[in-house]
């Protein structure tokens, strides 16, 4: 079976550094997030110590995302087809992915949930930054009220954003060996991205 | 600060189930009638003696008001506003007013904080913080409408006024109105406070304050700090005393309808994941198709 090379080490490493960020970024804030989830300042050592530490977890997820997101940049553009792409839904989410317009490296799915999470990383960092209060002076309360929120809201898109991710890696089969071994099959490339198939094999 | 173990807990902060109720607690007030204040400070005095408090010295920044603002070791403060033209006859006013926690009805720093048991209600109306279970976010700042908790630079802990919960759980008053020389300070029941409140704004307005009012802000359900006031309708002149404090509308939704509704999300995105794999199925492809 032929194999294409999908993600270098360097690419590999740095999804998984903020997958695993991701984790601890998110289990510490859900603990805040509602009191039915405060037991989960235990993996963190009491609430103090969740306190102390989630600002310095998101901090770090968010500098290594941003990375990524310079690498992965150029392929995750949206192109007029993308739309038509997203247009058919029932197509994708029902396995008929024949009637789809062709994929390059990422389809239109891979794409907005690309800029979802920029937009999302962006907005967690700038309002977290306005209520850590031990590291940055007092914000005027309004701005604290309206940040406190936003922060909640992207948390939220950004942890629906990453189940669907993770269950697009699951559902469709021969994805998890490109992050886990860096290659896919000839065939997966074909069937699931047949414009960056193409160009692989020119 | 600790535990005050005769008190009945009417709300506790990040708790969904009830806290021990079964007692009955008589509504406790706190009247201060700013038309009897002399801005002596022997409240603020009082506060740091039986609160066992000591601030840094400050440095003088032009006022009265020593030090310049509430913090972790000042629960009370006193507000000095000079105010030009506002009655007739009385050309310049000193508008002093004994800042300090309102012990708000429904009060949003327990609505924001995240900490279970680090706020607490007791029954009879008491708003107190339990340090031990501070956390030291400082979302209580975000949600207070009258800007008066304060994190301690020391241990990272919120605090303010207790009303003196240690002494009112064993019958006595708050320390500063123990100590009030003129009785501008009272304590009682709320139903006698707000008596007492209605008779001293009677006689104020014979005075010829015709705006004097009792400051019981139904924004936050009533207080348990109340004011009377001269100027009942500019409460805004006592060093920004709120006309009509509620807790903002941004921190009721976030800690409100917002989180239940977004834990909903997350679960049903996670449970529509599961069910699409086991009616619809794996999207998989044929390896020999490659061969050709």
């Amino acid at each position: 079976m032929k194999y294409l090379q999908r993600y270098t080490e360097g690419e590999r490493s740095l999804h998984w550094a903020v997958a695993l960020l991701f984790i601890l970024a998110a289990l510490s804030g859900f603990a805040f997030f509602h009191p039915s989830l405060f037991w989960l300042v235990n993996f963190f050592g009491g609430g103090p110590w969740t306190r102390i530490l989630h600002p310095f977890l998101g901090i770090a997820m968010a500098l290594a995302f941003a990375y990524m997101a310079w690498q992965f940049w150029e392929h995750n553009k949206l192109s007029p087809q993308d739309s038509n792409w997203l247009k058919q839904w029932r197509d994708v989410i029902g396995n008929r992915e024949d009637r789809l317009p062709e994929a390059g490296k990422y389809n239109a799915g891979q794409k907005v949930l690309f800029w979802v999470l920029i937009v999302c990383l962006a907005t967690l960092v700038l309002t977290g930054i306005v209520y850590w209060r031990s590291m940055f002076p007092d914000f005027p309360v309004w701005l604290v009220r309206l940040a406190s929120l936003l922060h909640a809201l992207a948390a939220t898109v950004l942890v629906i954003a990453i189940i669907v991710h993770g269950y697009a890696a699951f559902w469709v089969k021969g994805s998890l060996r490109a992050m886990l071994r860096g290659t896919v099959s000839e065939a997966w490339a074909k069937k699931h991205h047949p414009a960056w198939h193409r160009e692989m094999n020119r | 600060m600790t535990m005050q173990s005769s008190l009945d807990i009417q709300a506790r902060s990040a708790t969904t189930t009830p806290s021990p109720s079964v007692r009955h607690n008589a509504e406790v007030a706190k009247l201060i009638d700013e038309s009897k204040c002399i801005g002596c400070k022997a409240c603020q005095v009082a506060c740091m003696e039986w609160n066992e408090l000591r601030g840094d010295i400050g440095s003088n920044v032009g006022v009265y008001d020593n030090p310049a603002d509430l913090d972790a070791n000042t629960w009370t403060l006193m507000r000095f506003a000079e105010v030009e033209g506002q009655t007739e006859g009385l050309p310049f006013q000193w508008l002093i007013r004994k800042d300090g926690c309102m012990h708000c009805a429904e009060p949003g720093c327990l609505k924001a904080c995240p900490s279970p048991g680090a706020i607490v209600q007791y029954s009879n109306g008491i708003v107190d913080f339990k340090q031990e279970n501070c956390i030291g976010c400082g979302n209580c700042i975000t949600g207070c409408p009258f800007n008066i908790p304060r994190i301690s630079k020391k241990d990272h802990k919120a605090y303010k006024c207790t009303l003196c919960s240690d002494r009112v759980s064993v019958g006595l008053e708050p320390a500063c109105v123990k100590t009030c020389p003129t009785g501008a300070i009272t304590f009682g029941s709320k139903e006698d406070m707000v008596h007492y409140a209605e008779t001293r704004v009677g006689e104020l307005k014979e005075r010829g304050f015709r705006k004097a009012a009792l400051y019981d802000p139904a924004g936050v359900g009533g207080t348990h700090v109340m004011y009377v006031l001269k100027h009942g309708d500019q409460p805004e002149l006592y060093s920004g005393l709120p006309k009509d404090p509620t807790v903002s509308p941004m921190v009721s939704v976030w800690k409100g309808a917002f989180k239940p509704l977004a834990l909903f999300g997350i679960g049903f995105t996670a449970l529509a994941g599961f069910f699409h794999y086991v009616t619809v199925g794996p999207n998989e492809v044929e390896e020999d198709e490659a061969v050709k």
